[in-house]
């Protein structure tokens, strides 16, 4: 029993509710989220530690002992990235002082703002499968009011079609919680994994687990699931993009990781390579897109498809080089893409149009923002040293010790053109002659720079000392691999 | 009393999924509706609807047997909650709009064109 478990998400809780009494005070709004989300990096960073020192954290909810109430569990997966989902809030937040505009600042977009991190932050520590459905919907509630705010054409029509999709995986999710449940009398993950190992995986075992794979699939846009993402990302303005992209298709992921290492791994014959053959696909499918449109933004939208294909191709392997490289894969990929998406807003706001051909000779004004983005595109397609590399590295050990050589070649594949694909922005937008007198002062560019600056860095930073960081991540693949250890923590305290 | 209950779910989600493939926004929205309906019987039912007598303790029932299992009750009532707010969320949304695009069909919400 430990309090501190549930911090991270009554912190954003309590700042989300005082923030709604100050509407209409723009500044006040800005000093009470920043601070809010520094105290919320400094408990999640001292989470990581505690459970570092001590094990697995657990809090039964109202004291009812597991598996009778609803278990906040905290092992090491979920606390990294906890603390990975408020470092890149508050530089989103941040970003949003100066490109959100006066409008939605005024109309709760802090409040909702810290809602969505309570939905992101709770579904990562819950450990009761009906919970976890209750933080999805924390989490999309406030994903409808940010696609939405603002109210312009492209928003609404999006929006619509964003939520009748997710409100149909919800139906999915809830349908399909029906059936476990009828299944084995429990919606505890520790409970169910065990019963489910005391029955061996029957048949109707592995149908549920491809059912909860097309719910955590739609939220986390796999293969045939993904059409939804590129319209919709698009649509809201760039700081919620860059809030989406990074962790919302991730807690999409990070369920399919929890439940497919806990819970539904005796079959891995049939569910773990449907898993894979899914995952190849949508790397596939992202590479096409990535490479196909001119258009930044969705460049890099279809560069979120092709990492959750790698990160799924990598759970699928199920082996211990392959779970860490996808979990060092999935935080590289939370910080890189917000630094992305944050770096390609400002370039949209100079040069006034989305499109890489009317853009051009960037880097004779803004030498900072060329080189950062350089960076960041190099991180992203994973070349040494930087932090891309370490987790493609283990993945695709992963798979050579697993045989999965087409696999392997997706990946590899991949990563050139995901190369091809930012450095197309890079050659377009930064080189050549300038397409039209970018007026843009310098001094703003730099101020909306800060953040996607210290993006980068920690992701720099990530990448040369992944040796540092190995314990942390072999602790996490310690329980991913050992489900003892979870079950231990949860049903014996 | 089961075999009932999955013919009266079968049936919703049915309704459910016709409403949802037509055009217009507000049809599918009540499609919406049915299927959360639905998905809310199927909980009941796969809890069990055994005896029907309260869960508590009490000297009047014979035995646990026929106590209905009180868990899939509870989640029944967080899931209609949410999905209450989520259609009253998509209703007003609907009618915003309607009134800022003049329509409420979704073959002419694509906007693919628009946006290259």
């Amino acid at each position: 029993m430990n309090n501190l478990t549930f911090m991270p998400v009554l912190w954003p809780l309590f700042t989300g509710i005082i923030l709604i009494f100050f509407a209409k005070k723009i500044k006040l709004q800005r000093g009470i989220s920043l601070f809010s989300s520094l105290i919320g990096i400094v408990i999640s960073l001292y989470l990581v530690l505690s459970v570092n020192n001590q094990g697995i954290l657990t809090l039964g909810v109202g004291s009812w002992d597991a598996p009778f109430g609803i278990v906040i569990v905290a092992d090491m997966l979920s606390s990294l990235l906890v603390l990975t989902t408020n470092i890149i809030g508050s530089a989103i937040l941040i970003y949003s002082f100066y490109s959100i505009g006066k409008e939605r600042e005024t109309h709760y977009y802090y409040p909702v703002f810290q809602f969505l991190l309570i939905g992101v932050n709770g579904a990562f520590l819950t450990g009761d499968l009906f919970n976890l459905f209750v933080f999805f919907e924390v989490m999309l509630m406030a994903s409808y009011v940010l696609l939405v705010l603002g109210g312009t054409k492209i928003q609404l029509r999006e929006s619509l079609k964003y939520i009748i999709v997710n409100v149909l995986s919800s139906a999915f999710f809830v349908i399909m919680v029906a059936y476990l449940y009828s299944v084995l009398g429990t919606l505890n993950m520790a409970h169910l994994s065990q019963r489910i190992s005391e029955v061996n995986q029957p048949g109707i075992i592995s149908v549920i687990a491809i059912g909860f794979l097309i719910v955590f699939g739609l939220k986390g846009a796999i293969f045939p699931l993904f059409q939804w993402l590129p319209g919709s990302y698009y649509a809201p303005p760039i700081p919620v993009m860059a809030l989406f992209g990074a962790l919302l298709t991730k807690v999409g992921i990070y369920a399919i990781f929890r439940t497919y290492t806990l819970m539904f791994y005796h079959d891995q014959n049939f569910t773990h390579t449907f898993l894979a053959v899914l995952g190849i696909l949508t790397i596939i499918i992202g590479v096409i897109g990535a490479i196909a449109y001119w258009d930044v933004k969705k460049i890099i939208i279809y560069n979120i498809i092709i990492a959750v294909g790698v990160i799924i191709f990598g759970i699928s392997l199920m082996n211990e080089q392959a779970l860490s490289g996808s979990i060092l894969y999935i935080i590289h990929d939370m910080l890189i893409k917000a630094a992305l998406f944050l770096l390609v807003g400002i370039m949209i706001k100079i040069s006034g149009s989305d499109n890489l051909r009317n853009m051009g000779g960037l880097i004779k004004q803004y030498p900072a923002l060329a080189w950062t983005f350089f960076i960041a595109a190099i991180s992203l397609a994973g070349i040494p040293p930087f932090s891309g590399f370490a987790g493609k590295l283990l993945i695709l050990q992963g798979a050579a010790e697993k045989e999965a050589y087409f696999g392997m070649a997706a990946v590899l594949i991949s990563s050139l053109m995901v190369l091809y694909s930012v450095m197309k922005i890079f050659i377009n937008g930064f080189w050549g002659t300038p397409k039209a007198d970018y007026t843009l002062a310098k001094n703003t560019v730099n101020k909306m720079l800060v953040p996607a600056v210290l993006l980068v860095v920690l992701s720099v930073l990530f990448g040369v000392g992944t040796e540092s960081i190995y314990p942390f991540i072999s602790q996490a693949v310690d329980t991913l691999m050992n489900p003892d250890i979870y079950i231990d923590a949860v049903l014996k305290e | 009393m089961e075999l009932l209950m999955a013919i009266v779910i079968g049936i919703l989600f049915m309704s459910a999924t016709y409403l949802m493939l037509s055009k217009s926004i507000l049809r599918i929205i009540i499609g919406t509706g049915l299927l959360s309906h639905g998905a809310h019987l199927l909980i009941l039912t796969m809890g069990g609807l055994k005896g029907g007598s309260v869960p508590l303790l009490s000297d009047k029932v014979a035995s646990y047997v026929d106590y209905v299992d009180p868990l899939p009750q509870a989640l029944i009532l967080t899931a209609i909650v949410i999905s209450f707010g989520v259609t009253s969320f998509l209703l007003v949304l609907a009618y915003r709009t309607y009134q800022e695009l003049g329509t409420d069909d979704m073959e002419e919400m694509r906007g693919t064109e628009a946006n290259e």
